[in-house]
């Protein structure tokens, strides 16, 4: 969380996108630095998923609630764009329905549903993909936070929260596309997704939207708002008696971390050019406080890194030996949990330490 | 019990609490008075600290009134409310904000806005650091101003809360046990402190240790099975023959 850490992620992160930029669009195909646009799009979903990493390192970390239902707000920022990515379509369909979606077209639907009103135009949806999930968490966070549930039990109705959505979304009837989701997108804001250039807009816009959630983030937890938070965090009952109401500063950073979220999901779907919902799987939410607790929970710049290494392993592992990722996963956690319980940056932290204290002896108290 | 008089801060009227059956306060009335320190002792189980549950908000009483000042019901108040109105509660085992430093866990116990759109832009004033160093030249603390509050010793983790508790402005403070796990030296200097904190404002100090409580050289309440068995000087009750046989068993 320092600022020195602060700034390294934050130049890694454009540095890296901006590279990886160059080295797709400014090399020729057959050139041996060039990057193929897979990886572009591979490099954007990390940095999609170290967007909800931070997220749920900003309130597990400093507030201390274990959300294991965070995909949730994810997968409804994914679909609000998918939404509109569906409605970009137009008659380039299967069906040439210039309104209708395919999947509601094979289901014999006639019109619109009301809740897709809308969803054509960009700046709503922009509005949607954090408003739905920031709704949601203020929905949920106000209900839980008030009747003081927290701990296994908080933890516990956020899966059944992201569970309840995966079976919602599974059904043909709700008007998302069900068990298939939304896909087959043809372009975004005009531009077609199947380019080059706009692939690599997409890296560059959520790596600069990461950066942002990171110094948001950063603020927020550095601020006093910050220092009551982790306060609440450690020491609740002490807050209540100094005059604070823990359940506002618990919901104001639920409803932010919602968003966050949402942005993530908004920006994960047209990179890999489908949600369905799986998005909502329990799976998915514990997963990413894996991420974050890989990376050093607490230390925001830990969740991103975290994000992006156990991810990449993924890729590695589900291409060279599939049937040991999960497996692979699971010792991760316990390794971390049991012999690293910073994580990576704790670790970082513990190794630019100990050669100070061993030059130089702690003086006597 | 008389009535109370006009100038009353705190008066419990009959309250009763129960926890599945177990009387915890039975029908508990007594007064504090402005600018009052006050000691509440009693053998475990007498109730002391479920009074503190329920004058702080934390419990609420099955009977009974808590009024604070001249006609404010304490019992319709939850803890930030109370907090609010100007009533400290120090805890038996210390609890401040051990990742934070002694500096920042004054600033966080100052009296002011406590709302999330308050702290989120709030910058540190020159106000607001003089009182701090006022806090930390009181609690003798000012060399570690710097340090982490969870690397205090037990004494200083004790001044800590005595300091937070000062920055928040409370008119009356309640004491769980200020002296436990203390050395005779820090027993002493807490004793001092609590003094100079009743010249402005009122004190409930619940205690066991009886030598601190002589030393303290105030009325003492004397609680027994959830209500007050005995009240007058330390000299007065600790004669008193009921006190006796609680404290000593027939």
């Amino acid at each position: 969380m320092s600022r020195a850490s602060t700034l390294i992620c934050l130049v890694a992160v454009l540095g890296g996108a901006l590279l990886l930029a160059a080295l797709n669009l400014g090399t020729a195909p057959e050139s041996a630095a060039h990057v193929p646009t897979y990886v572009v799009s591979l490099v954007g979903k990390y940095l999609c998923f170290a967007i909800l990493a931070l997220a749920v390192d900003l309130v597990w970390g400093f507030a201390g609630i274990l959300s294991l239902g965070h995909a949730a707000f994810f997968a409804l920022g994914g679909y609000a764009m998918g939404m509109y990515l569906m409605r970009q379509i137009g008659t380039r369909g299967v069906y040439g329905n210039a309104v209708l979606p395919d999947f509601m077209v094979f289901l014999n639907w006639k019109a619109l549903p009301w809740y897709w009103m809308g969803f054509d135009n960009a700046l709503f949806m922009l509005l949607m993909a954090v408003a739905v999930p920031g709704l949601l968490a203020l929905v949920f966070g106000w209900l839980a936070f008030r009747s003081r549930v927290s701990g296994v039990y908080l933890s516990i109705i956020t899966q059944a929260l992201t569970y309840a959505l995966l079976l919602a979304f599974f059904r043909n009837d709700m008007g998302f596309g069900g068990n298939n989701g939304l896909t087959d997108f043809k372009d975004m804001f005009g531009l077609p997704l199947s380019t080059e250039s706009t692939r690599v807009g997409l890296l560059l816009a959520t790596a600069a939207l990461l950066c942002a959630c990171l110094l948001i983030t950063r603020y927020l937890v550095t601020s006093r708002f910050g220092r009551v938070l982790i306060a609440v965090r450690d020491t609740e009952s002490r807050t209540r008696f100094l005059g604070y109401r823990p359940e506002h500063y618990k919901l104001f950073v639920f409803v932010v971390s919602a968003i966050m979220a949402g942005i993530g999901g908004a920006l994960y779907v047209p990179q890999v050019g489908i949600i369905n919902p799986s998005e909502f799987a329990p799976a998915n939410s514990i997963e990413a406080v894996i991420w974050v607790a890989v990376g050093g929970r607490g230390t925001l710049v830990g969740a991103i890194l975290g994000a992006v290494l156990v991810n990449a392993g993924k890729t590695y592992f589900t291409g060279a030996l599939p049937e040991l990722w999960l497996f692979a996963l699971g010792a991760l956690f316990i390794l971390v949990t049991l012999l690293l319980p910073g994580g990576i940056m704790g670790l970082l932290s513990r190794a630019r330490k100990a050669p100070k204290a061993a030059a130089v002896r702690e003086p006597a108290e | 019990m008389s009535r109370p008089q006009e100038d009353t801060l705190l008066y419990l009227d009959g309250v009763s609490v129960s926890f599945d059956g177990f009387r915890a306060l039975n029908a508990l009335s007594f007064f504090i008075e402005h600018g009052e320190m006050r000691a509440v002792i009693g053998p475990n189980g007498a109730g002391k600290t479920t009074m503190m549950d329920v004058i702080t908000g934390k419990t609420r009483p099955d009977q009974g009134r808590v009024v604070f000042g001249r006609d404010t019901d304490l019992t319709r108040l939850d803890e930030p409310a109370i907090a609010e109105l100007g009533i400290g509660r120090k805890f038996q085992k210390p609890t401040v904000f051990e990742p934070h430093t002694v500096w920042d866990n004054l600033l966080l116990a100052l009296a002011g806005d406590r709302r999330p759109r308050f702290t989120l832009w709030a910058r540190e004033t020159a106000e607001e650091a003089e009182r701090i160093e006022a806090i930390l030249a009181t609690t003798r603390l000012g060399e570690l101003r710097r340090r982490r509050a969870g690397d205090l010793s037990h004494g200083q983790k004790q001044w800590l809360e005595i300091g937070m508790l000062l920055a928040q402005e409370p008119q009356l403070l309640l004491v769980d046990e200020p002296v436990a796990g203390m050395t005779d030296a820090e027993t002493e200097q807490t004793a001092e402190l609590l003094r100079e904190i009743n010249r402005t404002r009122s004190v409930v100090v619940v205690e066991h240790d009886m030598d601190f409580v002589r030393a303290l050289g105030v009325k003492v309440t004397v609680l027994h099975e959830g209500s007050v068995l005995s009240e007058g000087s330390i000299d007065y009750v600790s004669e008193d023959p009921r006190v006796v046989e609680v404290y000593l068993g027939r």
